[in-house]
């Protein structure tokens, strides 16, 4: 039923990961997908394997869904790792015309793909374990900062909050319209691609039409309610940093030391 | 008290009908006023002048003593003066009921702590405090109307003005609504002005103003508003049912009091009549 959606792919638990605070876990994926930018070696990606394994069984997310995450990515993987292997100068496998595969090539492609598929990982753990409005509420806390040169934080957050608010809402309506247009021998599923298309327009117009009407209402219903941006606005729950989000800073500061550190350890002996 | 003196508004200059003509009301505090009309009468413009979404062309609305042409108070009159509207998804912002109560506040700049202990008020109040930390796309029309009013009491106003806000519910939703709005009347006593077409809501009312082209036709206790059955019909509003049988029976000849509102009033008023007639 398109009713009963879940928004964004937040699993509720009540692991060490799902209580630390949403600046927390955000700044430190951060920090994850830069440090797997210097990971190049096969004892680098082991520890980041082992690393994430880690996180991945404290926070207690079941390890299909992290792999349903990567699963969309297999086209982009091939897609680097083919102009990796064409691309790069090297010791020549075989070659074709002016088209050649190299040694090198492979290698980094192989980098590249391990990279991608870690740093997905890496994000679907933060938004599996942190709800949509914890993380707007994060995000906005960290670009706060920015403000001073304009970067308009408590807005970019308030239209977050608006879009997940209106989701449930606009796909009701949009069942309600199909259902409407159906029983009038609106036909969505037969036929080819474009006259599937087609018959959408019936539906996506009085949406449109009635998504403006929603957002002037609510525009009206905020200012009543003595909404005007994000100056002198307090917020009823406020973020704590805990004992726990320190704990999680250092674990992460020293498995970053270590992925950097692998890649030039054996050069320093 | 919020004075309406002799306001007249047009939505469009070049207009000659006016949406509102020379409307002169008071509303006192602790009153349950509601505003009767049908589509066109002026009954949502009245409304929208109290806390000046809309400006009077002509005239003043003055809310204890502060007139709401003052722009630099703006904030402080709709902290006042609270207002509900028809659709109450397209009042709701946050996806969690506890932080859309918590939203006027917020903007008003209230302490984190104060906020909190208005939150659970204004829940309390309104009968939704179980479902303080729900999605509201799962709740019901009636509750999801009463987390708007929620939204407007956390932010303390004296008035509360509702503009049909029972129009899109079902008959349980208008119940629920309407039980709650009595209840902050009796035990919290928030003067209440409320916007509707129901004769029903009316007749639990203190005061009825009934609205037709612009104009107050009718300003008074629910039980003789009602007793104006042709008036009310020629300005195209019905009367409650029990009220519209009394006042037939009345037409062809029957003797009976005519300022009845409730089904057993009415009830014991049809007995005592048919005793007296039967004993002669």
């Amino acid at each position: 039923m398109l009713t009963d959606i879940t928004l964004g792919q937040y699993l509720p638990g009540e692991s060490v990961i799902h209580k630390l605070d949403p600046r927390t876990k955000i700044l430190l994926t951060i920090a994850y997908i830069t440090a797997l930018f210097f990971v190049n070696t096969v004892a680098g990606f082991a520890l980041c394997a082992v690393f994430m394994g880690c996180v991945l069984k404290i926070s207690g997310i079941p390890l299909k869904f992290i792999l349903k995450s990567i699963k969309p990515l297999w086209l982009f993987v091939i897609f680097t790792a083919v102009i990796n292997i064409f691309m790069t100068d090297g010791k020549i496998i075989f070659q074709i015309w002016v088209i050649k595969a190299t040694w090198e090539g492979v290698y980094l492609a192989v980098i590249m793909s391990l990279r991608l598929v870690f740093l997905v990982m890496g994000t679907s753990i933060l938004t599996y374990t942190t709800s949509p409005i914890v993380l707007t509420d994060g995000i906005e806390h960290l670009l706060a900062p920015f403000r001073k040169i304009k970067v308009p934080a408590h807005e970019i957050a308030m239209m977050m909050t608006i879009a997940i608010r209106f989701i449930p809402t606009i796909i009701e309506e949009t069942d309600k319209l199909m259902k409407a247009q159906s029983a009038r021998g609106a036909d969505f599923e037969s036929g080819n691609l474009i006259a599937r298309a087609k018959a959408m327009v019936p539906i996506l117009v009085p949406l449109f039409v009635s998504a403006f009407r929603r957002a002037d209402e609510l525009a009206l219903a905020m200012e009543c309610r003595c909404y005007h941006g994000g100056d002198q606005r307090t917020k009823m729950k406020q973020l704590h940093m805990q004992q726990r989000d320190t704990g999680a800073f250092l674990i992460v500061t020293v498995a970053i030391a270590l992925l950097i550190g692998i890649r030039y350890l054996p050069g320093l002996i | 008290m919020i004075e309406i003196q002799d306001v007249t508004y047009r939505y469009d200059e070049n207009q000659i009908d006016l949406a509102l003509n020379h409307v002169s009301l008071d509303i006192h505090e602790g009153e349950f006023t509601v505003i009767l009309g049908h589509n066109g009468s002026g009954k949502s413009t009245i409304a929208k002048h109290l806390n000046a979404i809309l400006l009077p062309s002509g005239g003043k609305v003055l809310v204890d003593g502060m007139d709401t042409v003052e722009e630099e108070r703006l904030y402080e009159l709709r902290q006042k003066v609270g207002m509900v509207f028809q659709n109450p998804d397209n009042q709701i912002v946050a996806t969690i009921v506890e932080e859309d109560a918590a939203f006027g506040p917020e903007n008003l700049g209230v302490p984190p702590q104060e906020i909190r202990e208005r939150v659970d008020f204004a829940l309390k109040a309104v009968g939704m405090y179980e479902k303080r930390n729900e999605a509201p796309h799962n709740l019901s029309g009636g509750q999801k109307q009463r987390i708007a009013i929620a939204g407007i009491i956390a932010m303390m106003p004296r008035y509360l003005v509702l503009d049909e806000p029972t129009a899109m519910l079902d008959p349980k939703g208008r119940r629920e609504v309407m039980k709650t709005l009595r209840y902050l009347n009796k035990e919290h006593g928030m003067t209440i002005v409320l916007i509707t077409h129901y004769m029903e809501e009316a007749a639990q009312a203190d005061r009825v103003i009934v609205m037709d082209h612009g104009q107050v036709i009718i300003d008074d206790v629910p039980s003789m508003t009602f007793a104006n059955v042709a008036l009310l019909k020629s300005v195209g509003l019905d009367v409650p049912q029990v009220t519209d049988l009394m006042f037939r029976l009345r037409q062809s000849g029957v003797y009976l009091r005519h300022d009845l509102l409730t089904i057993d009033e009415c009830e014991q008023e049809l007995e005592k009549r048919l005793r007296e007639i039967k004993e002669g």
